[in-house]
């Protein structure tokens, strides 16, 4: 047990440290949720910006840690031999995974710490918002984008591996319902975005704190789908060295 | 630690081929070898790293793959490469190790230890070669471990850095831990090791005491003009004469030979010098069993 906790205790210090990292993971987000409700250019379709983008945001936050950020790190802990060196120290492979995880949701629990104050502060007031669902979708999401995050860090060279986290990022950002709702998106981007994990993270955030899913029913399944084929296609996929 | 007719394949490539040998524990084991040798596969079956594909390993009597958690708390290991994020810090690592083993050892000791006190704050990718392989050293030594398997451990170390290296080996040895050592660094391993085992094309080509290893070849080494006539030597004193470049010459055989030597020498007028007699040095008995690679 304390191996597990040694191991989060420096996987959450190295994230918080790390000045890409927290780029990524608190400034990005916040500069979003800022800019995007003062300056009203987004096409949200609510009366205040700050309706939309809050949800979605959370849903970025999340996508950001869960994997672009545990992705790229662990990627590049790959390559350097990291994994290979703590594998074989008594904390194993399996208590490694968790100590990520962990860190992951400790992470996550900062980010959110920091952005609903900040969207609190825009004017954000959820009516009869459902945090239990929230809590929940952000977990299963947790568990797909890592899915997603470690099947391309367990595969690809650190700096392919980079490039390539940080351009699905863009992708599920843009086509993720985040920031864009799906209405504004053509027909059949409109169609494949409904089916990616942000996009249904998004819409089920909707639901949950502000009663404006588009078709959270839907969005549930497809979050449950992506929570269960990325991380079975991560345990395939991943090379440890 | 016991390793029996281990062979690994990666396809149709066989990188270990049958090998045999043993560390015990209070000994450091040398395992010497070209690169590709198969020195490094074999250690890593050791560590639990990677599965034999027949033949076994065993480690503190233990099979490594199926038993590495429990072998992981007793084992000291050193990668040949790498093992840190260039970010990370090196107060941070250690204490991170020493926790991960709950050995009670304290990291801001363990690096007094190896030399890098002054370093806590600095990170892995500010450290010159010689300090990398120093914290990889304490991190395998945050372990306290029964069995440790240090690879390269003085590759691109300073001289100073290797003294400490060395110093730190054998004060580990002394404690009753088997270190295997693979290195192909023939000078680091005739002053550390107590047995050497020579790998080359995934065999072992000799295994033994580094005393074992040179009996039976002795040489007489000088220092002569370069246009020397081994062949007329040779056939003088009947033995097998050669030329290892800049002037120096060996000659298979023991010191009873000298005077025919250098009365030969003497009575043709060539020079002499930097005479010696003896075993062979480690270096001489690597490349006779290698075929010259090093």
């Amino acid at each position: 047990m304390s191996a597990l906790k040694a191991q989060v205790r420096y996987e959450v210090s190295s994230t918080m440290r790390n000045g890409e990292q927290l780029l990524l993971t608190l400034i990005i987000p916040v500069m979003l949720l800022v800019f995007f409700s003062l300056v009203d250019v987004l096409p949200t379709n609510t009366k205040d910006p700050i309706d939309f983008l809050a949800p979605g945001i959370l849903g970025l936050a999340v996508m950001s840690t869960a994997m672009v950020s545990l992705g790229i790190g662990t990627g590049f802990e790959r390559t350097y031999n990291v994994l290979k060196r703590l594998g074989a120290t008594p904390l194993g492979r399996a208590r490694l995974i968790a100590a990520k995880i962990v860190a992951v949701v400790a992470v996550e629990l900062v980010q959110f710490a920091v952005l609903i104050p900040v969207a609190y502060s825009l004017g954000w007031r959820p009516t009869s918002p459902n945090w239990l669902a929230a809590s929940g979708a952000v977990i299963v999401a947790t568990l797909a984008f890592a899915g997603i995050g470690l099947s391309l860090a367990g595969r690809l060279r650190g700096e392919i591996n980079l490039a390539a986290q940080n351009g699905l990022y863009l992708v599920l950002l843009l086509l993720g319902g985040m920031v864009i709702p799906f209405a504004k998106l053509p027909g059949p981007i409109s169609a494949i975005a409904k089916a990616l994990p942000s996009g249904a993270l998004a819409d089920v955030l909707r639901e949950a704190l502000a009663n404006d899913g588009v078709r959270p029913a839907t969005s549930w399944l497809i979050l449950a789908g992506w929570a269960i084929a990325a991380p079975v296609a991560a345990a395939r996929l991943f090379r440890w060295e | 630690m016991l390793v029996e007719e281990l062979v690994v394949r990666y396809g149709d490539l066989v990188a270990v081929d049958h090998v045999s040998f043993s560390a015990a524990a209070g000994e450091v084991t040398a395992v010497l070898g070209p690169n590709g040798a198969g020195k490094t596969t074999t250690l890593e079956v050791c560590e639990g790293y990677r599965r034999a594909t027949s033949g076994t390993a065993t480690v503190l009597g233990l099979i490594p793959h199926r038993r590495q958690a429990e072998l992981s708390r007793r084992m000291g290991v050193m990668l040949q490469q790498g093992g840190f994020s260039p970010a990370a810090r090196v107060g941070d690592v250690t204490r991170l190790f020493c926790e991960l083993y709950g050995k009670r050892v304290d990291a801001a000791e363990l690096l007094q230890t190896v030399g890098l006190g002054e370093r806590l704050r600095s990170s892995y990718r500010r450290l010159s070669g010689g300090e990398k392989q120093r914290l990889s050293l304490a991190l395998a030594l945050a372990a306290r471990p029964d069995v440790a398997f240090l690879d390269e451990p003085t590759s691109g170390v300073d001289i100073t850095g290797r003294q400490l290296i060395r110093s730190i080996v054998r004060d580990l040895a002394h404690n009753g831990c088997a270190v295997v050592l693979a290195t192909h660094e023939l000078d680091e391993a005739e002053k550390v090791a107590d047995r050497v085992v020579i790998f080359d094309r995934g065999r072992v080509v000799a295994d033994g005491t580094l005393d074992e290893l040179r009996s039976g070849h002795d040489e007489i080494r000088f220092r002569s003009s370069a246009t020397l006539d081994v062949h007329a030597v040779s056939a003088a004193i009947q033995l097998a004469v050669r030329s290892v470049g800049d002037g120096e010459f060996v000659v298979d055989g023991g010191a009873v030979h000298v005077a025919a030597l250098t009365a030969w020498l003497a009575e043709h007028g060539e020079p002499i010098a930097d005479l010696s007699a003896g075993r062979q040095r480690l270096e001489d008995v690597f490349l006779r069993l290698t075929g010259g690679q090093s």
